[in-house]
């Protein structure tokens, strides 16, 4: 089985669909037309961008050019973490303590999927390296997100209790321990949904697409296997980093909590 | 010389120096914003702060943090309870004379927190302070919510504690009756703008 191709004119049905629920929303006065469409147009100029940029890469297949790639995703991942916090860390200890908890855990885990366990030729080729490292930071770039923003916000607003912890003898890491433990489990919360809703309530999306594509069910059930390992794994090892270096970055040398360090909240 | 302060400021409260000898009790007074409980708040280490302060000549510097902080005991006027049940928050459980004077029950230690009123977590605060027994205590109105009998039981407390331990004690107050009570020294923080000059905020 090959699969069918999709013509602009079939596109431009499905857009339609949308069309029609802008024209509800329209006649109902809801104004969300206006969201709709922008955020329709966005979405098909950034995939179509995309999906130039992954033809060029596939051609070329060069390992300049996928860790170009890769580094890329990386940085955007970086941004949208801290972006995604009420009170992040300030400054470039903030995006660097997102950047690094989430590069070091999906670089080494999507490496080590390439090199040991999948062993494309070469490794690098993009048509396994590039999607598979866009799964795993799109979901470690949620699971960080969410354990940093519990264990910056829990802090600011738990203050009182943490200093007089802090005051009755206890060190930083004694005066955290729960928060640390809340904030990771914030963070691997949406993973662990995923790993119990998995073929029961959702077919995770690649494995539709490789069935779509022509693959053998059971074929690419294994991958999605793969990929639901990988993934709980750089959420569970990026979440644990990033908390650990956020404690870090909330005390000083003298385990004194620095709410300073933290930006005021965004509306 | 058990306690010293050299020109400790930070930047909302002007530079203070002072020192205290072993069953010396220190009251501070001061218009609100002079920054006293700032202050207070420097000498535990809690905030960043200029100048020096010594406990028996060792620098706060020279020392682990949690260490200063469980032999220079401050209790805010604000207290925290992070666990369920008072007891939670004891390390060591209060002497039961201690809960006596205060007219504080034993049972009340198994109560959940949330159970308290202001002036029964004001008691409990200060004797879970004094229950990792500091050389020096820094109290920040610990009186602010005690009927007039419970203020009178907990100085005595302190002033018993700071006799019998051979400790000392820094305390905020802004009773004139309360500071001739617990004696004669005394020390005003300057008041206003000129207290939060532009040293420059931490970064």
């Amino acid at each position: 089985m090959n699969l069918e191709q999709l013509s602009v004119i079939d596109l431009s049905l499905a857009a339609l669909l949308v069309a029609a629920l802008g024209l509800v929303q329209l006649i109902m006065g809801l104004g969300l037309l206006r969201s709709l469409l922008m955020g329709s147009v966005r979405m098909t100029l950034q995939l179509l961008l995309v999906g130039l940029v992954l033809k060029s890469l596939f051609e070329a297949a060069n390992l300049g050019w996928v860790s170009l790639m890769a580094l890329i995703m990386l940085a955007l991942a970086g941004y949208e973490v801290t972006a995604r916090q009420k009170r992040p860390i300030k400054g470039w200890h903030g995006y660097t303590i997102g950047l690094l908890s989430m590069g070091v855990t999906a670089a080494t885990i999507t490496l080590f999927a390439l090199i040991i366990i999948i062993e494309p030729h070469p490794w690098y080729t993009p048509q396994y390296a590039i999607p598979l490292l866009g799964m795993i930071l799109g979901n470690t770039m949620t699971g960080i997100g969410l354990a940093l923003n519990h264990l910056t916000q829990t802090a600011w607003s738990a203050r009182v209790k943490i200093e007089a912890r802090l005051l009755l003898g206890q060190t930083a890491g004694e005066a955290t321990a729960e928060l640390r433990a809340d904030a990771l489990r914030a963070g691997l919360i949406p993973t662990l949904n995923m790993l119990a809703a998995a073929g029961l309530i959702s077919l995770p999306g690649m494995m539709t697409g490789q069935i779509l594509a022509g693959a053998a069910p059971m074929d690419a059930v294994r991958y999605q296997i793969l990929i639901m390992f990988l993934i709980t794994a750089a959420n569970g090892f990026g979440s644990l980093l990033a908390v650990h270096l956020g404690t870090r970055r909330l005390f000083d040398e003298r385990a004194r909590l620095r709410l300073d360090r933290l930006t005021a909240r965004k509306a | 010389m058990l306690f010293e302060v050299r020109n400790v400021a930070t930047p909302f409260s002007a530079p203070m120096s002072f020192s205290l000898d072993a069953g010396q009790v220190l009251t501070v007074f001061g218009a609100s914003g002079s920054g006293k409980s700032q202050m207070l708040r420097a000498l535990a280490d809690l905030s960043p702060h200029e100048g020096a302060v010594f406990l028996k000549g060792v620098n706060q510097t020279a020392m682990r943090p949690e260490h200063w902080r469980k032999q220079v005991g401050y209790v805010p006027a604000e207290s925290g309870w992070w666990a369920d049940s008072v007891a939670e928050h004891f390390s060591v459980a209060p002497k039961a004379q201690w809960l006596a004077a205060l007219s504080l029950p034993p049972t009340l230690l198994e109560a959940p927190v949330e159970r308290l009123s202001s002036g029964e977590r004001q008691r409990l605060a200060v004797l879970r302070a004094l229950s990792i027994e500091p050389r020096v205590l820094l109290l920040d109105e610990p009186t602010a919510n005690l009927d007039d009998a419970n203020a009178r039981a907990l100085t005595q407390l302190v002033l018993e504690y700071v006799q019998s331990h051979q400790a000392a004690a820094v305390w905020v107050s802004h009773s004139g009756d309360e500071r001739l009570r617990l004696g004669e020294r005394s020390l005003e923080m300057p008041a206003g703008p000129a207290a939060l000059p532009v040293q420059g905020a931490p970064a």
